[in-house]
């Protein structure tokens, strides 16, 4: 197999079954995990509930007082990474016009330069977070091989998209394949790691929203 | 045998006395969707430790409170996943083990508190108090929960209360009462309109409080009753994590509280006892109550904005107020007596972390009354120690008498002079003795 | 003045000007500027070795790039001069004289000739897809390359199986050098390929008597070492996120990056963009059209000339059935879930305080 036939492989065949995996297992986990059920609430509520729920969705998106002090790589590390990457995933325009030809929508990118550079402060993050992970000892503690294992099907993608763009390493044609390779097989184990929080972290944040709510209590 | 007959014979054989099978099986009826949610969306980043005071304190990284939930998490991926039944077999997963339920138990009672701080702290939203409460069910069927903590539940079903208190006990303390104030504190009496709970720690080691709501419904001119039957507000089933148990406990108050056809129950100064009753109450019964609930800080804030009530001079020097988590992280009072507060001193000051960001005094959710969480009660206290200091207060005012307690030893341990007092004496040490309705009519 | 210098001034191109010609194959080969001198020289020596062009299966358009690109090109004069022994397509004579030129050139010039061939082989059938004179293209192959000197595969076809090849390749086409597997071979790829690429490769095999550097795929890296994305002069835009929407919107007609319009620039590599053709006059992204990445091994089954290359190179045929397959699996383990539950619920028995212990009194 030559470069451009991998590449044309996993721009077609790789990809098909990747979002078939990514799809399956999203359906699947989703039904598995939301219908376990749970009894009605009967006291009370003090608030309306559900909306509190939906509040929680954003207020968990910044540090509880005193937290940022006590964890400040966690936090810092945690957004760098995560912004960077929905900037990179979303707004690099090759990326948009994946999605374009997945779903039909298409929104204004970002220059390359931009993009290199967010690349870059992206893979520094998420080095020094996992440097955190092996040096806080509390991390280390609660990592498995999942935990490390999941870092590098995440940083892969950034790392090979980055190399291949710089035409770093190997030609660009393989690189990109690799990229988009590397990029399948962590949309394929998505549904099926931690890294389905991306997906049931709204659940959690609504349920407890939604539970502390009805004691009057915004969490 | 079918799985399924294998299954009812399993639970026949578990039907007696605490085992392991009961366990997984009451953990397998207790998980629900919002815990394969949570289990779903953790992602070891540990910050779930810096909320909580045993991790701080000690800085033990297995006091992690995701950590501690770890039994309930294999429980859900085994039975409840797909995958989990797949790894289970193929026989790539290990069943729970006694002895790892056993070695949990220190984790799950003696370092927890349950006072909810992780749950609000989580970035992925995982609400972590609410699974070490549903753990607990397992923990305690397995027959692992601490013997202070079983020793306390079998009195309270047994007895009446964690304390083994009696009523001829509460009786001999309302005619101290009745004979102080000179005032009558009504017994059984059908119709009041406020239904008065205590806990053991009031009846026994702060009898001010009793005397200080009958000086306030005096004066707030409402009706209000003891009742013989159910005078005990504290609920160790919920401490241990046993419903059935805490449904018992909880019956004994709703089912006076429905025969005397008050309006509202009160709780008293206690934690965990407003929670079991308002928030857990209506669950365990499987319907709504016919009366109200509400902790006697809502009741007296409701008298100050009525103008049922009003307070006269200060208390001298500075004040802080401890939060007791059951009834401000968890049980979402979190105003009333901040307005309190402000009726009785001049000069109140609030710790550095405060409201529903409190942290725990780390003797609730049953440490205070296990042993063998002694000396990780007293580590944990560090953190109260370090706030208190911090806001330079010299007195050091709650509203539950079980962190008062705990503050007590703690911060005599510490040798620390810091009085700690109730709320609600304070209030109607500095009630003004005319009657509020009369001063509106004047006014 | 020898014969070829003789035919260029016929042309009206001057002595100076075939010199700066050569000197420009140097410098654009990353060879010292004395290499053009030497070049010329030996381009212009009497005795050359023999060149034999073999067509197989081809549409003669690397042919017609050479020598017909446009008039008079000095690539197709020098090649007009060069021995070219055996030509289907340019030599005068026909039928059995053309073989019998082939079979003499061949045992004339054994173990020294440059074998030039542009087409892939087919081999279904046994090769009867491609017959000249009776003989399959594969058994003429197999009879003349072990006599060449040195192999050159013309255009994508010879080089990579080209358009021939193409799936579902009906007549099982493939490169020259899966036939040819013990020769010194080079690679001159695309559809077709830049004529002075061509003549490139000649200069320095004549000149050093060897082959170019050459690159993992066999092409010479002077020519093949970078993309056309990377040398084009739209590539501004792609950087500053620009680009045409459609051939003819305002972004066409500013000349903006054709990414999206689903230009291969970007995994091809070529000279077009700097060398340019027709005389250095354009190359198709400055004529307003994507590269298409002709050069590239299966450029026709790469996903469509006109898909942007980080879209699906073809039609997702999985998802749907995957979505109903997980939500298959996730009412199916639901189901289970909720029947297990209910088995926990139905078999529980109240617990009491005597619950809290073992009943062998336990562990304690």
């Amino acid at each position: 197999m030559n470069a451009l036939e991998f590449l044309a492989w996993v721009r077609g065949p790789g990809l098909d079954l990747a979002l078939a995996v990514f799809a399956l297992g999203v359906v699947w986990r989703l039904i598995e995990i939301y219908t376990l059920g749970r009894k009605p609430d009967l006291a009370p509520p003090r608030r309306v509930p559900a909306a509190s729920g939906w509040h929680t969705l954003w207020r968990r998106m910044l540090p509880p007082p005193g937290m940022f002090r006590r964890s400040p790589v966690s936090y810092v590390g945690g957004y760098v990474f995560h912004l960077g990457l929905a900037i990179v995933v979303f707004f690099f325009i090759p990326h948009i016009q994946l999605i374009k030809a997945l779903l039909g929508l298409s929104w204004p990118g970002l220059p390359s330069p931009v993009i290199d550079a967010v690349t870059v402060v992206t893979l520094a993050a998420m080095v020094v977070v996992l440097i955190d992970r092996v040096r806080r000892p509390v991390k280390r503690y609660l990592s498995t091989f999942e935990d490390y294992f999941v870092w590098v099907l995440t940083f892969l993608p950034v790392l090979t998209g980055y190399l291949a763009v710089k035409h770093l390493w190997l030609p660009y044609t393989t690189m990109l394949a690799l990229h988009i390779l590397s990029a399948e097989l962590l949309i394929a184990l998505l549904p099926f790691t931690k890294l389905f929080h991306a997906f049931t972290a709204w659940g959690s944040r609504w349920f407890n929203g939604e539970i502390n709510a009805r004691r009057g209590v915004p969490v | 045998m079918s799985s399924t007959a294998l299954q009812a014979h399993n639970s026949t054989r578990a039907t007696r006395g605490a085992s392991l099978e009961r366990a997984v099986e009451v953990l397998k009826e207790v998980i629900d969707a919002p815990i394969a949610s949570y289990f779903s969306s953790c992602v070891h980043c540990g910050l779930c430790a810096e909320a909580c005071l045993f991790y701080t304190e000690t800085g033990e990284p297995k006091y992690t409170p995701i950590h501690k939930l770890e039994p309930l998490r294999r429980v859900w991926e085994r039975e409840y996943t797909l995958l989990g039944r797949v790894k289970k077999w193929l026989g790539l997963s290990k069943p729970l083990t006694d002895e790892e339920l056993g070695a949990w138990r220190e984790l799950v009672y003696d370092s927890c508190t349950m006072c909810g701080r992780c749950s609000l702290v989580c970035p992925v939203g995982n609400d972590l108090v609410y699974m070490i409460r549903k753990l607990r069910e397992g923990m305690a069927l397995a027959g692992h929960a601490p013997p202070g903590v079983v020793a306390a539940t079998r009195r309270t079903v047994e007895i009446g209360s964690p304390m083994g208190i009696r009523w001829p006990a509460v009786a001999a303390q309302i005619k101290h009462v009745e004979a102080e104030t000179g005032l009558k504190v009504p017994i059984d009496q059908a119709g009041a309109e406020y239904m008065l709970l205590l806990s053991s720690m009031e009846i026994i080691n702060f009898p001010e409080y009793l005397s200080a709501i009958a000086r306030i419904m005096h004066v707030a001119g409402k009706t209000w009753t003891l009742c013989s039957e159910a005078f005990e507000a504290t609920n160790s089933g919920i401490q241990i994590g046993v419903s059935d148990i805490a449904r018992v406990i909880v019956a004994r108050v709703v089912n006076a509280a429905e025969r005397l056809q008050v309006k509202t129950v009160v709780s008293p100064e206690c934690g965990h006892a407003y929670f079991a009753l308002r928030w857990d109450g209506p669950n365990l019964m499987g319907r709504p109550f016919g009366f109200e609930v509400k902790h006697v800080l809502e009741v007296l804030d409701e008298f100050r904005v009525q103008g049922l009530i009003r307070t006269e001079g200060f208390e001298e020097g500075r004040l802080t107020f401890h939060d007791p988590c059951q009834i401000v992280r968890r049980g979402g009072v979190i105003e009333p007596q901040r307005h309190l507060m402000q009726m009785i001193a001049r000069d109140f000051v609030e710790m550095d972390e405060t409201g529903k960001y409190n942290w725990c005094c780390g003797g609730g959710g049953g440490v205070s009354a296990n042993e063998e969480a002694e000396g990780l009660r007293l580590a944990a206290f560090k953190r109260k120690k370090a706030q208190l200091e911090a806001c330079g207060a010299q007195t050091l005012v709650t509203a539950c008498a079980n962190c008062r307690i705990v503050l007590e030893e703690g911060l005599e341990h510490y040798q620390m002079a810091l009085p700690v007092v109730g709320l609600t004496e304070l209030v109607a040490k500095h009630l003004a003795q005319d009657d509020g309705r009369r001063q509106d009519e004047e006014g | 003045m020898n014969e070829l210098q003789e035919r260029l001034a016929w042309r009206g191109i001057s002595r100076r000007g075939f010199l700066k010609y050569c000197t420009m194959l140097a410098s654009l080969m990353a060879l010292p500027p004395a290499a053009g001198q030497a070049m010329a020289e030996a381009l212009a020596r009497a005795r050359r070795p023999a060149v034999i062009w073999l067509p197989f299966q081809e549409c003669t358009g690397c042919l017609e790039s050479i020598t017909r690109s446009h008039t008079p090109t000095i690539e197709g004069l020098i090649f007009d001069a060069l021995s070219l022994d055996y030509s289907e397509t340019l030599m005068a004579a026909a039928g059995h004289q053309a073989e019998q030129a082939l079979k003499r050139a061949v045992e004339d010039n054994a173990g020294r000739f440059i074998l030039v061939i542009d087409g892939s082989v087919p081999t279904g059938l046994n090769g009867a897809y491609s017959c000249i004179a009776g003989r399959s293209n594969l058994d003429l192959l197999r009879e003349v390359a072990p006599k060449a000197a040195v192999v050159i595969a013309m255009g994508s076809c010879a080089a990579f199986g080209g358009i021939p090849a193409a799936r579902p390749n009906p007549t099982g086409a493939v490169a020259i050098s899966e036939i040819v597997r013990d020769k010194p071979l080079v690679n001159i790829p695309g559809c077709p390929p830049i004529p002075v690429v061509m003549t490139g490769v000649i200069a320095h095999y004549l000149t050093f008597g060897s082959l170019p550097e050459l690159d993992r795929l066999r092409r010479p890296r002077a020519f093949y070492g970078e993309t056309i994305h990377d040398r084009c002069y739209r590539r501004p835009f792609y950087d500053r996120g620009l680009f045409a929407k459609s051939f003819d919107d305002e972004g066409a007609r500013q000349g903006w990056c054709l990414f999206e319009l689903g230009c291969k620039g970007p995994v091809t590599y070529n000279a077009c963009a700097h060398v340019k053709w027709n005389d250095h006059t354009s190359f198709p992204i400055e004529s307003g059209h994507g590269c298409i990445g002709c050069s590239e091994p299966g450029f026709w089954d790469a996903g469509g000339f006109y898909r942007p290359l980080s879209a699906p190179a073809g039609p997702l045929k999985l998802a749907a059935g995957a979505v109903a397959a997980g939500a298959a699996v996730g009412v199916a383990v639901a189901i289970a879930n909720r029947a297990r539950k209910g088995a926990a619920r139905a078999a529980h028995v109240t617990a009491t305080v005597a619950d809290l212990e073992k009943a062998d009194g336990g562990e304690r």
